[in-house]
């Protein structure tokens, strides 16, 4: 099993590619909406590049106020 | 049947199989324009229904096939008006939809739901009522009335417990959580998956083959295995008008009108 931190940068890999913006630019306690400027139905798409990449469910209510990359990969560890 | 281009949908005809096109912006919610096109069209497809051996429904917006019923709509028609106007209102409508999505449901033709991104509500009924629902790596299903105090009024959980059992509808009706083509495909809603951006060219394989066969064969099958649940259907609409008069979905309806939260498609 992956440790947090392995997970956390495989999510800030999927957010870069899916909304093509350079990796660097990304850190694990950003606020993924603010930094990636994405809405509601965007946060979902990010979900479910993250669920097909671990190939987890993880039922959108568990993201219900999880707003940084660090917490939302504690999320996927849960599932893993 | 003559191609129809209108604002929220188009539709048109070619080597014997039909395609319905969702477009209308920001995400094919469904409210009275896109009703109003949805019952022109399966007028004609009716007719078409002869020289027709298959439909492909599908979105040509990025975001997805449908976020559902016009929620904004629904609102600012519906929510100013005395509480039993308000529920006439909603019945008529939803007497409207239902007979679109019947005629969807039962047609001689076999018809294709071609889904990527969004399909939630409304927007996974339309598709509930196909044959086959195809859906690409991105696709995501919802029912999330329950967060405003109602349930699917589309007809989609009678539909749903004929097509996967009750279980299954529980599970998504009572936790109002969306999931992905994977989720879809192993309890049976997704019959095919595509790559992304190529669930038109799979839908379009499967109309390809459909034509091949000999309809009358294609239509006594259809028949057959799928019977349309018109006792649950009637029961969801007096359920659905019954919830909609209370004062609760008024509120969670302007919440989620008004709603500046960065999450409002969460429940």
């Amino acid at each position: 099993m992956p440790t947090l931190d392995q997970t956390t940068d495989e999510i800030l890999k999927l957010a870069a590619t899916h909304f093509k913006v350079p990796r660097e630019k990304l850190a694990p306690d950003d606020d993924f909406f603010e930094k990636l400027k994405i809405d509601s139905l965007q946060a979902l798409e990010l979900l479910t590049r993250i669920e097909n990449h671990f190939r987890v469910e993880l039922p959108d209510y568990e993201m219900q106020g999880v707003t940084s990359f660090r917490v939302l990969a504690e999320r996927i560890q849960s599932r893993l | 049947m003559k191609k129809h281009c209108g604002q929220a949908l188009s539709w048109e005809m070619t080597d014997g199989g039909v395609e319905l096109v969702l477009h209308r912006e920001p995400l094919n919610e469904i409210g009275s324009l896109t009703l109003d096109e949805l019952e022109r069209f399966v007028e004609e497809l009716q007719i078409a229904a002869g020289q027709a051996s298959s439909l492909i429904i599908y979105s040509t917006l990025p975001q997805g096939f449908s976020a559902g019923a016009d929620l904004r709509e629904l609102y600012e028609k519906g929510c100013k008006l005395p509480t039993e106007e308000r529920v006439v209102g909603v019945h008529q409508f939803l007497e409207r939809i239902h007979r679109v999505l019947n005629v969807i449901d039962a047609s001689p033709v076999t018809t294709i739901a071609a889904v990527h991104g969004v399909c939630f509500g409304g927007g996974f009924e339309l598709a509930l009522a196909c044959d086959l629902i195809i859906a690409d790596k991105m696709a995501r299903f919802c029912f999330p009335e329950l967060r405003l105090g109602l349930i699917p009024g589309f007809g989609g959980i009678p539909r749903l417990k004929r097509d996967l059992g009750n279980a299954v509808v529980r599970d998504l009706l009572l936790t109002g959580r969306s999931f992905n083509v994977q989720k879809a495909q192993a309890i049976g809603l997704v019959s095919q998956v595509s790559a992304e951006g190529e669930v038109l060219r799979v839908a379009r394989s499967i109309a390809a083959q459909i034509g091949k066969f000999d309809r009358h064969t294609s239509v006594t099958a259809k028949q057959f295995i799928k019977p349309i649940p018109y006792n649950e259907l009637r029961r969801e609409i007096e359920i659905f008008c019954t919830l909609f008069a209370r004062p609760a979905v008024e509120q969670a309806l302007r919440k989620f009108v008004e709603s500046t939260d960065r999450q409002p498609y969460l429940p």
